[in-house]
């Protein structure tokens, strides 16, 4: 409906509606550059917040038909990755520590001991692209009750032949799904996928499921969170 | 006429000529908050989206990798993926809260109303496509939002929606499996979220044309809410 105006009065009343619009500056704060990296890292933050409360413990990745998992030629190896980190296959060992009974150092035909699962899970990267792969392992829960791990500690952290390191929230790590991977297409694992063991996590992004394992810690302090993760990427990354 | 009757009239005179501004209140408050924190929102997911795009530009599959596009970097926000996700999944809680403000503005105020495309506006649409891009008359003005504005508002907001959904399905296509299942599998709802953000930039690209189309005064409405109406008196 058209009103008559004063033009003085209108004025005023336009100043006054575009200063209601304040709230919207505070936008200004993801232009600052001191600022920029702080409010970001709140979002990220709150993203994994919310990414870690709608996780839920009992809910499986999908899993597929062998005719849909696709050919090993076409699963692939990252670029990013030292595919030769040179792992003496003959004298590896997983070296275990921090808040377990039973620390010390295992040999793969200890975890090949544990029951095998085999898993046909879609391996999503973070860069868009996913494949649907054949995984074989121990389930890591299993893994955990060997070792004797304390049931109340936070996290799984471990570390790998190459530069990498990851670590992993502890109700993931007991998934059914998570497994202590030495299996790829039902044939240990290929030098460049990880051998001997690698993490085969579903229900996280790639990134997670760390190669050429050789370190492996549980703990509830994890001052590195992840090779990708420390360098501004999502430490939960759940899917 | 005496010396003060020609005063008077003079002055009256004076006081006609000036022209009578008039204005009307368009937007409230809450609808310009959220169509500007939504504006500055979707150009951060738009431009974050084609950084994340970028590290696979592709919707098929890894080995062999065929991309469908180049996209430049300078036209894209985050500099590389690591920093377009922060952004991405920084922004896209603004972009949600915002649309459901907005959503839950118009419904409970009622004010939807004037903006919802019904059945009953389907005809007046093509004489407005004809009067816009074919020269034809303009229809006559019955209500606040014509059909053909009503069809956009109400399409764009169903894109949004749909942009969430799709992000969803992919940020979750672990705990929202039935959702991304939905979508047609992954790699589908990565391209329904490819295509849709292209159906919203085509949206904003014809909304940003009909803003400068219909003058400085309209455009203003958004900002303070009035629209001022010059009328000269005669």
């Amino acid at each position: 409906m058209s009103r008559r105006v004063d033009p003085a009065g209108f004025r005023r009343t336009s100043r006054r509606e575009l200063l209601k619009l304040l709230p919207v500056a505070a936008l200004g704060a993801f232009a600052i550059p001191s600022l920029q990296e702080k409010v970001l890292g709140w979002g990220l933050a709150f993203s994994d917040r919310v990414s870690g409360g709608v996780f839920r413990p009992e809910h499986l990745a999908p899993v597929f038909a062998d005719s849909e998992v696709a050919p090993f030629e076409k699963f692939p190896i990252n670029g990013y990755d030292v595919d030769d980190p040179g792992v003496d296959l003959d004298n590896w060992t997983l070296t275990v520590s921090g808040d377990v009974k039973k620390p010390g150092e295992y040999k793969l035909s200890q975890i090949q001991a544990l029951p095998r699962m085999r898993q046909n899970t879609r391996h999503v990267c973070v860069e868009g692209w996913n494949v649907i792969g054949r995984f074989g392992g121990a389930r890591l829960s299993d893994f955990l009750d060997l070792i004797g791990a304390d049931p109340t500690a936070r996290f799984v952290a471990v570390n790998c032949a190459d530069d990498y390191y990851e670590s992993l929230d502890m109700a993931t790590a007991r998934h059914p799904q998570t497994l202590l991977c030495y299996e790829m297409y039902d044939r240990p694992l290929s030098r460049e996928h990880g051998a001997p063991l690698r993490l085969n996590i579903p229900t996280k992004v790639g990134y997670k499921q760390a190669k050429y394992i050789t370190d492996f810690k549980v703990t509830s302090l994890v001052e590195k969170v992840g090779y990708w993760e420390d360098q501004g990427y999502s430490s939960f990354y759940g899917l | 006429m005496s010396a003060s009757a020609v005063e008077i009239v003079r002055d009256l005179g004076k006081e006609e000529a000036a022209p009578m501004a008039t204005a009307v209140y368009e937007h409230p408050l809450a609808v310009r908050v959220c169509h500007w924190l939504n504006a500055v929102s979707l150009f951060v997911m738009a431009g974050s989206g084609l950084q994340i795009f970028r590290a696979f530009p592709s919707f098929g599959a890894k080995i062999p990798q065929k991309n469908l596009m180049d996209w430049p970097k300078s036209l894209a926000i985050g500099g590389w993926l690591g920093g377009a996700l922060q952004w991405h999944l920084t922004f896209m809680w603004i972009y949600i809260a915002t649309g459901l403000i907005y959503l839950g503005y118009q419904i409970l105020s009622g004010n939807y109303r004037q903006v919802l495309f019904v059945k009953r506006d389907l005809p007046g649409v093509w004489p407005m496509v004809r009067h816009y891009f074919f020269f034809g008359p303009k229809p006559p003005q019955a209500e606040a939002y014509n059909p053909l504005q009503k069809h956009a508002y109400t399409t764009v907001i169903g894109l949004g929606v749909l942009s969430v959904v799709t992000g969803l399905a992919i940020w979750k296509p672990v705990q929202l499996s039935w959702l991304t299942w939905l979508m047609g599998g992954y790699g589908m709802a990565r391209l329904w979220h490819f295509v849709v953000m292209w159906a919203m930039i085509g949206f904003v690209f014809g909304h940003l044309v009909m803003v400068a189309l219909h003058g400085w005064n309209n455009f203003v409405s958004m900002l303070t809410g009035w629209k001022k109406e010059t009328i000269k008196a005669k």
